[in-house]
């Protein structure tokens, strides 16, 4: 039928309605773009509605609560108590990536050199990963307490007359954390080092590399980009880590998310709402620099292949 | 040979190398001398690659010797055998520009930055890329980076130089300019070359020996022509070039001549596969070779006499086929007992060509005819 209709026109005329065929396709088209958005859609509504209202909702009282000022903001340069525990929450986040970065370096790279044991390596580490983050504090709790694991091993075996204290320490909230955050540091990092063609080894060998010197100046530069990636994660996520430091944590030396819920326990909105813009602008801050290092913007995107 | 001696000599003893009791290579024995250029020839399969990184120190043979020099490597870690090599995916260093890529083996060895800087000016002059030092790799077109690649296996002087197929990927006129500039380099160093390819056309090019490998074997050691002439065996005729196969039965031998039936014909053949043609039996089955651009119409104008004098095998055949291919012709032939046949003749329009049915008498040199 439609041979039909095709066969009255000319070679020209039929390349011509091959043509007009092709532009309504394209305009057919125009509107598909849409649909993503439309699959999307939902997930964005409830997005908007139960998170991004309430936390823009919530920033605001920084400036509204009590009264329409920036008298929040104005305070916090004298402010003691916020100043300490921004540089502790600071600190810790730096132990923390520090700590999850010597100790996960060297798994990534033994994650990628064993075919045989990958697998095993892997599961080690997701494991914890799929673990809740408050359970493995409470186990962290019950090993680090005075009456646990490690003191009552510790005393056993003679090296302690008394049980030390770990529990309620800095020490304490930075051994959780790194354990917790370890494997935001190691899996970018293992990603970017199977990303290094294996013949680059072979080659720096060949060429008289000792394997250390092969790793000082072709491994290690190459996996940059995936250290950078994993140290954005792990201290992006550190800033705001709450439940492992209020659990193991010390009672003095608290971080800025512990200092953010005792103001909203004593209602103090607007202080608690300002610390809180606070903490998101310090995070958004350091990823914008992240992202101008070359490299970075590729770790990611290499991560969703 | 232009500096003899400067290249290492590579002796390699029973090398073997299995994964898992698979054997990828089964027993290759091989002297390789100072200075030579020495292909490594073979399907892919055949071990030629390993056999290579057995050299080069990054596989580890599961018996066997390597000597470089008459000293034994097995033991020695890639880094201190001091070996040049050129890898088929160039595995330059992305972080590094050209220079430093170049710079990267005398580094290592502790050179000082100025006489580095010398160097590595010296050696893009010589691969044909100078100014090109402040570049990165992926800056580069392949050939290009495959010249680094080279200038960086050579920069430090070692006695010999490995090349992984350094020119599978790249287009074919590439290649071929390539091809001449590994010879000159070749020539100018006098270092030793062991290069591993499965173009066969690359090999005879360009190598001094070529030793073909199959199955974990070493097949035939020997020159281009060697090899293309008299191939000691069925795979390496069939696999160096194109060849004709004509089963026979042997009728006879004369000094070192073997007389062989086929067809009904007798044909003569020379055996250099086997170290002299007397354990060969009257009654045998055995397996004639010969090569197509060397068969003629017997009745043609190529059949010249300048050939007339030597000895001549024929052989009555049907035309089953013709191809015109420009610079030549090419006929499917079949004889009597069925075997297909391929002859290639010059063209010339003062040659007559052949119809397909057509009956023929083609003829062919004895020192032509190989019994494999």
């Amino acid at each position: 039928m439609s041979e039909a209709i095709v066969r009255p026109f000319g070679s020209a005329d039929r390349g011509r309605l091959a043509r007009i065929m092709n532009m309504s396709g394209r305009d057919a088209r125009g509107p598909k773009n849409l649909v993503p958005l439309l699959l999307a859609a939902p997930l964005l509504l409830f997005m908007l509605a139960f998170y991004a209202l309430p936390v823009v909702t919530m920033l605001m009282r920084s400036v509204s609560d009590p009264a329409w000022s920036l008298s929040h903001y104005a305070a916090l340069p004298d402010d003691a108590v916020f100043q300490k525990v921004f540089l502790n929450t600071l600190y810790t986040s730096v132990i923390v990536t520090l700590g999850t970065l010597l100790l996960g370096y060297p798994v990534a790279l033994a994650l990628v050199r064993t075919r045989r044991w990958a697998p095993v390596i892997l599961i080690l580490i997701l494991l914890p990963f799929w673990t809740s983050v408050l359970v493995r504090s409470y186990a962290w709790m019950v090993l680090m307490g005075r009456h646990g694991l490690i003191n009552e091993a510790l005393l056993a075996a003679g090296l302690l007359e008394r049980p030390l204290r770990i529990l309620n320490t800095p020490l304490a909230t930075q051994i959780a954390m790194i354990h917790i955050l370890l494997p935001y540091m190691i899996l970018p990092i293992a990603n970017a080092l199977r990303q290094i063609d294996p013949s680059l080894a072979r080659a720096a060998s060949g060429l008289g590399a000792t394997p250390w010197r092969t790793f000082r100046q072709v491994i290690l530069p190459l996996s940059m980009p995936g250290v950078a990636a994993g140290v954005l994660l792990v201290f992006v996520l550190a800033l705001g880590f709450y439940i492992t430091p209020a659990m193991v944590g010390g009672p003095r030396e608290i971080t800025l998310s512990m200092l953010i819920a005792q103001q909203v326990d004593q209602l103090n909105w607007g202080y608690a709402a300002t610390l809180s813009a606070v903490l998101l602008a310090t995070a958004l801050a350091i990823i914008a620099a992240c992202y101008r290092l070359p490299g970075i913007g590729n770790a990611f995107r290499m991560n969703t292949r | 040979m232009a500096g003899a001696g400067r290249g290492a000599s590579v002796s390699l003893t029973d090398l073997e190398k299995s994964y898992d009791r698979v054997a990828a290579v089964a027993g290759v024995s091989l002297d390789i001398r100072s200075g030579e250029f020495l292909t490594l020839l073979g399907p892919s399969g055949s071990g030629k690659t390993t056999t290579l990184m057995m050299i080069a120190g990054f596989e580890m043979p599961t018996a066997g010797d390597i000597a470089i020099d008459a000293e034994s490597v097995v033991a020695m870690p890639p880094y201190r055998r001091n070996i040049g090599m050129v890898f088929q995916n160039y595995a330059l260093f992305p972080h590094l520009t050209v220079a430093e890529n170049i710079g990267f083996p005398l580094k290592q060895r502790g050179v000082a930055k100025a006489e580095r800087a010398k160097l590595v000016g010296e050696a893009l002059e010589l691969v044909h890329l100078p100014g090109y030092g402040e570049r990165y790799p992926r800056q580069l077109s392949g050939g290009q980076q495959q010249r680094v690649a080279l200038a960086r296996a050579i920069v430090f002087k070692p006695r010999l130089l490995l090349m992984d197929e350094p020119l599978g990927a790249l287009d074919k006129q590439l290649r071929e300019n390539l091809q001449l500039e590994m010879r000159r380099l070749h020539a100018d160093l006098g270092i030793t070359f062991i290069y591993v390819t499965h173009d066969q056309e690359e090999a005879l090019t360009m190598s001094d020996r070529i030793a073909v490998m199959n199955e974990g074997l070493v097949a035939q050691v020997g020159r281009p022509e060697d090899l293309y002439d008299r191939p000691s065996s069925r795979f390496v005729a069939g696999f160096i070039g194109e060849s004709n196969f004509l089963p026979a039965i042997v009728r006879g031998i004369e000094d070192d001549v073997v007389v062989a039936e086929c067809d009904g014909a007798l044909l003569r053949a020379l055996c250099p596969g086997r170290m002299s043609p007397s354990p060969l039996a009257a009654g045998e089955k055995v397996m004639l070779t010969t090569r197509p651009e060397r068969l003629r119409f017997a009745d043609g104008a190529w059949h010249s006499p300048s050939s007339s004098g030597a000895p001549q095998n024929r052989l009555s055949v049907t035309v089953t086929e013709a191809v015109f291919a420009g610079e030549r012709c090419r006929y499917m032939l079949q004889a009597g007992d069925g075997t297909a046949m391929v002859l290639k003749e010059p063209s010339s329009a003062a040659i007559r060509r052949r119809a397909v049915g057509e009956q023929a008498e083609i003829a062919w040199s004895v020192a032509d005819t190989i019994l494999v």
